[in-house]
């Protein structure tokens, strides 16, 4: 639907709450790079900035739903104009939950980082992450094009996150277990797994509100769930 | 929103057709009514729809020049064959509209004159309790039972309008019309005929025009768009404001064309 409304500051209502999500979605892809990027590189400094950082996702949120709630009141939406409008405040939710992944990786990196270990785990971790970032760019460009097919791309790959968690899960629980030395920081490791691959399942959410948005209902199947290791491990 | 159990259709309009003259300006409608659900009509100014009311209790009968092509029925009887006494199909048919438009009578005559003169009510008595009845229905009978002598005129815009929805409810019609019955009143009037409509279709089929989509979406069951004289989509009322099935009613309802 690519005609404009009649009253054309409508128009800008929705434009205006399309942005507040792209600037939200900027904000968790950054948020989510700099953790990633302070653990893999073993890079302290960034730190306290990553957790300061996380109150300015926050406020933005908050910010598109004041703002949806008033083009709600105010222009009484119909149709793919309020399924638009439903679409932002889900995905707005769903991107702030990523700053608060982002906030934990980089307060469980900061430990690992002081334990000054190098271990192995790094690169699988760091290997699942690049494919949730990959996911989620792929999502927002997916929800600014409304391109539902581009969703569903995303969809599909949420698969081999789950594969690549359950098979790294089950390593480190292995270490831990077995009472090595290094278990307490393999238990860092293994929430910061369990954030990331969340933050894939979040990824998959925005990428159904997408669909929703264009299609008006849900995509039809259930994805296949390939995560074996239960739902434990919730970040803060 | 819409009954679960099977609705059984009231009206059945088949190819309707109506022409002003020359000008044609419906042009073959087909469309059910469900008994005991409001269904409402909605489109852009001019598009027919109370053009399209008129026809299912034949006002457009007593409108110069205008001719009715193609078939309403009502429990599928024919309401243009030559046996329907018109007189009788308007009782059977209420209609409400725009404007609140009690005679200039008193309150009591108001709602007694259906009655009246369809020999409804051939006792004093009878009649009382046929009015009593009515304004009850139409919640208005705690506003005025003291005053039942009182002028209808003088009554506010939205005791007015629920007067006429008395008056037209005291014959005992099976459907009441209702062409944007609430354009003239405030939030609040509005909001108590809302309510009434609500509890009026357990009794009644009805049909209501508006052009207030939220009024729309509020208080039918199911919703027709129409567009030049022409029926572009009907369905149940939250599928037609969630996801209609064509552009055109996307368009309207969006507040996308005029
Ligand atoms: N009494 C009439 N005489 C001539 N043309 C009429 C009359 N009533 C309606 N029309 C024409 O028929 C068309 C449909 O009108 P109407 O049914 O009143 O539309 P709506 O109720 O949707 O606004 C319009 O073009 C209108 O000008
Ligand atoms: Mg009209």
């Amino acid at each position: 639907m690519n005609e404009n409304h009649i009253v054309s500051s409508f128009d800008e209502d929705l434009a205006e709450l399309n942005q507040l999500v792209a600037r939200l979605g900027g904000l968790a892809e950054q948020q989510l790079a700099a953790a990633i990027d302070a653990l893999e590189n073993r890079d302290a400094s960034s730190i306290d900035k990553i957790i300061a950082g996380d109150a300015e996702l926050d406020q933005l949120e908050q910010d598109l739903n004041d703002r949806a709630i008033e083009v709600i009141a105010m222009r009484a939406p119909m149709a793919t104009d309020l399924r638009s409008i439903l679409s932002a405040v889900k995905i707005a939710t769903v991107l702030e939950r990523v700053g608060d992944y982002s906030k934990n990786i980089a307060k469980r990196s900061l430990v690992i980082i002081n334990e000054e270990t190098n271990r192995a785990e790094t690169i699988s971790l760091a290997r699942i992450a690049n494919i949730v970032q990959g996911m989620l760019r792929q999502a927002l460009d997916a929800y600014a094009t409304a391109n539902a097919d581009l969703a569903m791309e995303v969809w599909e790959r949420d698969e081999e996150v789950d594969e690549l968690y359950t098979s790294l899960h089950s390593d480190l629980l292995r270490v831990i277990a077995s009472g090595h030395e290094q278990a307490s920081v393999s238990s860092h490791f293994l929430f910061i797994a369990k954030n990331i691959e969340r933050i894939g399942d979040h990824t998959t959410a925005v990428a159904e509100q997408v669909y929703f948005q264009v299609h008006g209902e849900m995509p039809a199947e259930e994805r296949p769930k390939a995560d074996a290791s239960s739902q434990t491990g919730e970040s803060d | 929103m819409v009954n679960s159990e099977a609705s059984e259709v009231k009206i059945k309009a088949r190819e309707v057709t109506v022409h002003y003259g020359e000008a044609r300006a419906l042009h073959g409608i087909d469309l059910d009514l469900n008994a005991n659900e409001v269904t409402a009509l909605i489109g852009p100014s001019g598009c027919g729809k109370s053009t399209f009311l008129r026809c299912i209790n034949r006002m457009n009968d007593v409108i110069e020049g205008c001719r009715v092509g193609g078939a309403v029925s009502i429990d599928d009887q024919n309401i243009y064959s030559d046996e329907i006494d018109v007189v009788e199909l308007r009782a059977r048919v209420g209609m409400v509209f725009q404007k609140p438009n009690p005679f200039p009578k008193s309150i009591y005559d108001n709602v007694a004159y259906g009655p009246r003169i369809h020999g409804m009510a051939p006792s004093r008595a009878q009649l009382d309790a046929v009015v009593e009845a009515s304004l009850k229905r139409a919640g208005l009978w705690e506003e005025v039972k003291d005053r039942l002598d009182a002028p209808g005129t003088g009554l506010s815009g939205g005791q007015q309008q629920r007067l006429c929805i008395a008056r037209a409810i005291a014959v005992n019609p099976a459907i009441v019309l209702m062409d944007e019955p609430c354009s003239a009143l405030d939030p609040i009037a509005t909001a108590v005929i809302e309510e009434l409509i609500e509890e009026l279709r357990r009794d009644y089929t009805i049909v209501i025009v508006t052009h207030s989509m939220q009024q729309a979406a509020r208080i039918s069951q199911r919703t027709a768009y129409f567009h030049l004289g022409n029926l572009v989509e009907h369905g149940p009322t939250q599928a037609i404001f969630t996801k209609p099935e064509n552009q055109q009613t996307e368009a309207y309802i969006s507040g996308k064309i005029g």
